[in-house]
């Protein structure tokens, strides 16, 4: 009679008993995992409000930088995993096998329940008096057809993340913590919270296809049931184990229990544990945004820093429990990698547990345990900056945004820094070598502490005099910044881009001594008072001078520039050098010969990450006649010089090894000529950098600037050769490159 | 109104300072200018007078507490000194003796004071004097008609020979009742401990200032001093840090060097400093910016990074 | 129990990152020119008034005459700690002598309840003395200079001075006294211009007139000319990359036998 219909009876071989116990067991899980969501969000509306418009308002995003955040968009990432398979492939499709698998078992199981208890039970059976199912026939075929599918997907996908999860070799699955040398702090139940995680979710998918098995096995095989083919394949197997449809029969019942518990535990289990990442990593994506770490956010209500839990708002707390612990930040992280107490992901976890704790959030296997009340087991009153996370934690940041950049889940790391940092410069808790820099920028304008009027002094070595935008109308203001105007190294680099321009009848100028820093490290540093005074004396002196656009030198000052003094008013186009140079050599404006060298060419963080621009030095480079050697990270991948953020004014003596000379032994393996730079800073360090390695006899470090310069010299030569004697003809013009 | 120049003795541990002679041997040409005594004023460790040859009498006071230096002690002796002998002119080198008691001297005496002198000479019956202003970067040329002056005069500039003489001053016990009513009270003079180093022995120095940046990069110039078989030894900066401990200290509040070779890395040389290592018989000096007042009395000069340089020459001394 | 009150004189020093330029009649700096900054040795006063309130607490009062961008000075005082600011007006807008400054103090601080008056060491333009040992005579108060270290104590403060060498002296000395700091315990803090800016806006500056009028440098010194130091002595620069200078370091070094080749 079984055998006859297409279908298979649900709770089959069950007691009333048994059956009320399921449902009782399931009101409970359910009652559980409501009770775990709602602290959460109950959490989440306590968060401070954002004082930035969220989603598809007119201030998010970043104009022309980024794409600006909607829902279309932020589902599409969260449906195809986009960001999950983001320079991780072979994790990021094992993840999307996973969530499909695992959205198509959910939507499984809930055909069931719609059919058995709403359709079988109440529509059909208590109003029609004979209970029904739709899950017949041809429906029952291609049910179990597609989702056995989604069950193997889903078990495919897992296997592969569970084995990374208990191998933890590589180096961001590691939980060992940078900041705490001397140990006092035990991550083991961190580690078993992931265990259970991956282990409890695969012993659900694997006995949910056994339990299969053993009924197809317990019922003969019924012909149907081909199309069951997994749960089919189970049973032959079973079958030729030696298992008869007596035992299967037995079995099946123990087994569905086993495997109905285990589902109602997960059910109940996954708010209070890395499951609730299912949820909570899908609404971050969807409330990301990329704008606030570009165009870092104004102090909340006036309030310089965070000094309590109270202070975080509804994002960055939903951004601390969409943390699934990947550990892609503390992977590309320059300060973790280069041996500074930062991990990204730490201190996301960090402030994850204390605000838990604070809250008294009920939380599985996601606390690390502390012999003292310090880290993530700091009291609720603590200070987040200092207490929770050390000061040097915070200090290590060089803001460069790889983390931002590598999180899958829209966590934005910065902002939050940022706003701890804050706190810190408040109490005045910084160290000597910055605090001298800030009160150079503060009483001098510039970080060198060299006096103001002597800012331009780098043109005198001219042989023309750059107009002064403040006296004469300009097309182009130069916005030269500290480094360009005052580093010995780096004059040099100015008067040759001021000779370049010269010679292209560019129409620039200068702010001369009125310029100031224009202050993005500043504010990265959590000096927002002095960020606003900064900004304050640039908008007048940029007020007092006649021009139509601005370029750059520095890709920092370009960073504030275009994309944060727009709240302060300024409304002109802003550009980098580089881009000016690229448009100058397209345009034929600087005659070049080609160089024919090899380079390689380093994207600065604030350039060709925060600000994707990485196609215009690459235009440059191409105009030179150069062979371009891409590094292995490179464009919005590149990796920080260790120089931003304010760390440029830190003493970075402790690391292990300068993120600069990891960088610069990356380019050592590329067999180039010259590593080519867009950035002062950039300049500074890798010169630095390449002498420390000993890659200066190989290598040299560049600007593009004097790429450029010396192509164009060599154009001018040939030129001058051409028309002064073309008797000879033989000469017909070595290349020198020097 | 006497022509007595007086000139405070400082003494450190039993020893006479440098300083102290210079200015013994510019009181005695300044005496003999206007006929006038030479009175060294000697408080604590009165078998010291037998060194202070050059004065004409020694004004003492016994007493342990003294020689540890208690200012309102020293002042209230310095002050009956003055009074007593009269004294035209009191020489005091600029140490923290100098800043303490030159100052609150001038104002009880109600004399004229004179900061950071670097050079004095009679000129008839007046006086000249020049006084560095700015922390060096000017000069000053002051003509002083103030018939009582206290100077204080930067040490390290005249020779010490002039106020190292043989000769049998009168010694001449200060009432101990001058400081009958004190408010202050010693309470213990420490000795840093020195670590094994004495700096002034080395025959060379590498010296480090600001521009090291860092403690961890103390290893270059660690480096270059270990090639050389050399101390290290830094300018204030780098001890107020806590980078390395005070004995490695050159200038006004450290030690004073004279070693045959003195290297200076990142030091831009603010008075003090110098005032610790000008006498050196020869001064190498490593700093970026072209307009240090270190060049001002190195010999030879560069303005390559020290960071630069350190690496190289460690390697270079190093076989 | 009253807390004690530590009063901070400070004052405003030429910047000496600027190039100093000379008046015409070469009797002073260019005033108009230079940029003034408060005397570093003020701010060590300051955050060593700071730290004692911070242990022990006290009243810190910072007072100085009307100088240029001494309002700045005052203001980043309060936002660091201070709690009350004072400026001395009408005492004339020329440069004030040690003398001249030392006797308005005193004047001033004859009608002021205090247990400490704790101000810089030095300052970059005393020509004439410097401030502590000069108020300290004229108050007839005991006082003491080079201060690395103060402890307070019940109608005390001991006091550690540095003397030459590195070796330091202990003194317990009874209150009121004056003290010439040279360091303070911990740097400087840092005050965040959003806090300077706040004591702005908050105004907590009170002016106050001057117990007096300069009446003009120190009787019976004259100042016959101000002039930037001789050059004569500079150093022979070394010319070339790191390689290059180290190479001949190393030949100067062997050539006065000091090292061989």
């Amino acid at each position: 009679m079984l055998a006859l219909v297409v279908t298979r009876h649900i709770l089959g071989g069950m007691g009333s008993a048994q059956i009320a116990v399921f449902y009782s067991l399931a009101v409970i899980a359910i009652a559980v995992f409501f009770y775990g969501m709602a602290r959460r969000v109950v959490k989440y509306r306590q968060g401070r409000a954002l004082d930035r418009p969220w989603l598809r308002g007119p201030g998010s995003g970043v104009k022309g930088v980024t794409a600006r955040p909607s829902f279309a968009s932020a589902a599409g990432a969260v449906l195809t995993n986009r960001t999950v398979r983001r320079r991780k492939p072979l994790v990021g499709w094992a993840h999307l096998a996973l969530f499909w698998g695992f959205l198509g078992l959910l939507a499984a199981t809930t055909i069931v329940g719609v059919d058995y208890d709403i359709y079988g039970h109440i529509i059909t059976g208590a109003l029609q008096g004979h209970e029904k199912t739709f899950l017949t026939g041809w429906f029952y075929e291609g049910f179990n057809l597609v989702f056995n599918a989604a069950g193997v997907a889903a078990i495919g996908g897992l296997a592969v993340l569970l084995v990374r999860r208990h191998q933890r070799s590589e180096p961001q699955l590691d939980y060992t913590r940078v900041d705490v040398k001397d140990g006092g702090y035990s991550r083991a139940k961190l580690v078993a919270g992931d265990m259970l995680f991956v282990d409890l979710l695969m012993a659900i998918l694997v006995t949910g296809f056994l339990v299969q098995g053993l009924r197809i096995l317990s019922e003969g095989f019924p012909s149907f049931e081909g199309w069951t083919w997994m749960g089919w394949f189970v049973a032959k197997a079973l079958s030729v184990a030696g298992i008869s449809p007596d035992v299967a029969f037995y079995l099946h019942g123990v087994l569905w229990w086993a495997h109905s518990l285990m589902a109602l535990g997960f059910v109940a289990y996954l708010p209070y544990s890395k499951a609730v990442h299912m949820i909570t990593s899908a609404a971050d994506l969807v409330a990301t945004d990329p704008g606030p770490t570009r165009r870092l956010p104004a102090l909340a209500d006036g309030k310089p820093g965070y000094t309590s839990a109270a202070d975080f708002t509804w994002k960055e707390l939903l951004d601390f429990d969409a943390c699934t612990k990947c550990g892609r930040c503390h992977e590309v992280c320059p300060a973790r990698t280069s041996g500074g107490p930062l991990s990204p992901r730490d201190l996301i976890l960090d402030l994850r547990q204390w605000l838990n704790s604070s809250r008294h959030i009920p939380t599985l296997l996601e606390t690390e345990l502390r012999s003292e009340t310090t880290g993530p087991a700091a009291p609720p009153d603590a200070e987040p900056a200092g207490d929770v996370i050390r000061q040097e934690t915070l200090w290590a940041c060089t803001t460069c945004m790889a983390c931002v950049e590598a999180c899958p889940v829209g966590i934005e790391h910065v902002p939050t820094i940022v706003s701890l940092r804050r706190r810190l410069v408040d109490q005045g808790k910084l160290e000597p070598t910055l605090q001298a820099a800030l009160q150079n920028v503060a009483s001098q304008g510039n970080s060198f502490g060299k006096s103001a009027r002597m800012r331009a002094r780098w043109t005198k070595a001219l042989d023309f005099t750059i107009k002064d935008a403040r006296k004469e109308p300009v097309e182009l203001l130069w916005f030269v910044g500290d480094h360009a105007s005052f580093d010995e190294r780096m004059q040099g680099l100015s008067q040759s881009l001021a000779r370049l321009l010269h010679d292209a009848d560019v129409d620039f100028g200068l702010l001369y001594e009125a310029e100031r820093n224009a202050g993005n490290d500043v504010r990265r540093v959590g000096e927002e008072g002095l960020f606003e005074m900064l900004v304050e004396s640039n908008m007048q002196a940029m007020g007092n001078a006649s021009f139509k656009e601005i370029f750059t030198t520095d890709p920092h000052s370009f960073n504030t520039l275009r994309n944060e003094y727009s709240s302060f008013g300024l409304e002109v186009r802003v550009r980098h050098y580089s881009q000016l140079l690229a448009d100058l050599l397209d345009a034929g404006r600087i005659p070049v010969a080609p160089l024919g060298t090899k380079v390689t060419y380093h994207d600065p963080c604030y350039l060709g990450r925060y600000n994707r621009i990485t196609e215009a030095p690459r235009r440059v480079i191409r105009a030179l006649g150069c062979e371009l050697v891409e590094m292995p990270r490179n464009k919005d991948n590149t990796f920080c010089c260790g120089a931003g953020g304010g760390r440029i004014w830190m003493d970075d003596s402790h690391l292990e090894e300068r993120p600069s000379e990891m960088r610069i032994k990356e380019a050592g393996l590329l067999a180039v000529d010259r590593f080519v730079v867009a950035c002062p800073k950039d300049f500074a360090m890798y010169s630095d950098a390449a002498k420390t390695t000993g890659l200066d006899t190989s290598m040299r470090v560049v600007d593009l600037v004097q790429l450029v310069e010396e192509a164009h010299v060599l154009a001018v030569r040939d030129t001058a050769r051409e028309t002064a004697g073309m008797a000879s003809g033989a000469n017909s013009g070595e290349t020198e490159t020097s | 109104m006497g022509n007595d120049v007086v000139v405070v003795v400082e003494h450190d541990g039993g020893v006479v300072s440098d300083t102290t002679f210079e200015l013994l041997g510019k009181g005695r040409e300044l005496a003999d200018a206007w006929g006038g005594r030479l009175v060294a004023a000697l408080f604590g460790e009165p078998e010291l007078a037998g060194e202070l040859g050059a004065a004409d009498v020694v004004r003492f006071a016994a007493g342990a507490e003294l020689g540890g230096y208690c200012p309102e002690a020293w002042e209230a002796l310095l002050l009956n000194v003055v009074e007593s002998v009269g004294a035209r002119l009191v020489l005091i080198g600029t140490s923290t003796v100098g800043m303490d008691l030159g100052s609150s001297l001038a104002a009880r005496w109600h004399a004229a004071p004179l900061s950071y002198v670097v050079a004095l000479r009679a000129d008839g019956d007046q006086l000249l004097a020049t006084s560095q202003i700015y922390a060096g970067k000017l000069l000053a040329d002051l003509r002083v008609t103030a018939p009582r002056v206290v100077v204080t005069h930067i040490g390290g500039l005249l020779p010490s020979d002039a106020g190292r003489r043989a000769g049998s001053p009168a010694r001449e016990e200060i009432d101990p009742g001058v400081l009958g009513s004190l408010k202050s009270a010693f309470k213990e003079r420490r000795v840093p401990d020195g670590g094994g180093v004495d700096i002034t022995a080395a025959p060379m120095l590498v010296s480090v200032g600001r521009g090291i940046a860092g403690q961890d990069n103390l290893e270059l110039a660690q480096e270059v001093a270990d090639a050389l078989g050399v101390p290290l030894s830094a300018s204030r900066p780098v001890i107020d840090q806590g980078w390395l401990p005070k004995p490695h200290q050159v200038g006004k509040s450290g030690k004073k060097v004279k070693p045959k070779a003195y290297l200076a890395f990142g030091i831009s040389g603010a008075p003090e400093h110098l005032e610790g290592m000008r006498n050196s018989e020869l001064i190498i000096a490593c700093n970026t910016d072209p307009s240090a007042p270190i060049f001002d009395v190195a010999h030879y000069g560069t303005t390559v990074d020290l960071f630069d340089l350190l690496p190289e020459l460690a390697e270079r001394l190093g076989d | 129990m009253i807390a004690m009150r530590i009063v901070v004189p400070v004052k405003q020093v030429p910047d000496l990152v600027e190039e100093l330029e000379l008046n015409s009649e070469g009797s002073d700096i260019d005033r108009e020119f230079v940029k003034f900054v408060a005397n570093e040795w003020d701010e060590q006063a300051l955050e060593e008034a700071l730290l004692i309130k911070e242990a022990v607490g006290a009243q810190v009062s910072v007072v100085a005459f009307d100088e240029p961008d001494v309002d700045q000075t005052l203001y980043t005082a309060l936002a660091r700690g201070a709690d009350e600011a004072v400026k001395l007006t009408g005492a004339g807008d020329g440069w004030l002598s040690t003398a001249e400054r030392s006797r308005l103090l005193a004047q001033w601080l004859s009608g002021q309840s205090y247990d400490m008056v704790i101000t810089g060491v030095q300052a970059s333009d005393d020509l004439d003395g410097q401030l502590a040992g000069t108020l300290g005579g004229l108050l007839g108060v005991p006082h003491a200079s080079v201060v690395v270290g103060v402890e307070p104590g019940s109608g005390s403060v001991t006091v550690t001075q540095e003397l030459a060498g590195g070796t330091v002296v202990r003194t317990e000395i009874a209150t009121p006294c004056v003290l010439g700091m040279q360091t303070a315990r911990q740097a400087p803090r840092y005050a965040p211009i959003s806090r300077i800016r706040q004591a702005m806006s908050a105004g907590g500056l009170e002016s106050v007139e001057a117990p007096g009028e300069a009446t003009g440098p120190t009787d019976g010194i004259e100042l016959l000319r101000l002039y930037p130091p001789e050059k004569a002595g500079r150093a022979e620069m070394i010319s070339g990359d790191a390689p290059a200078v180290a190479e001949r370091i190393v030949e100067i070094l062997a050539s006065k036998g000091l090292v061989k080749l």
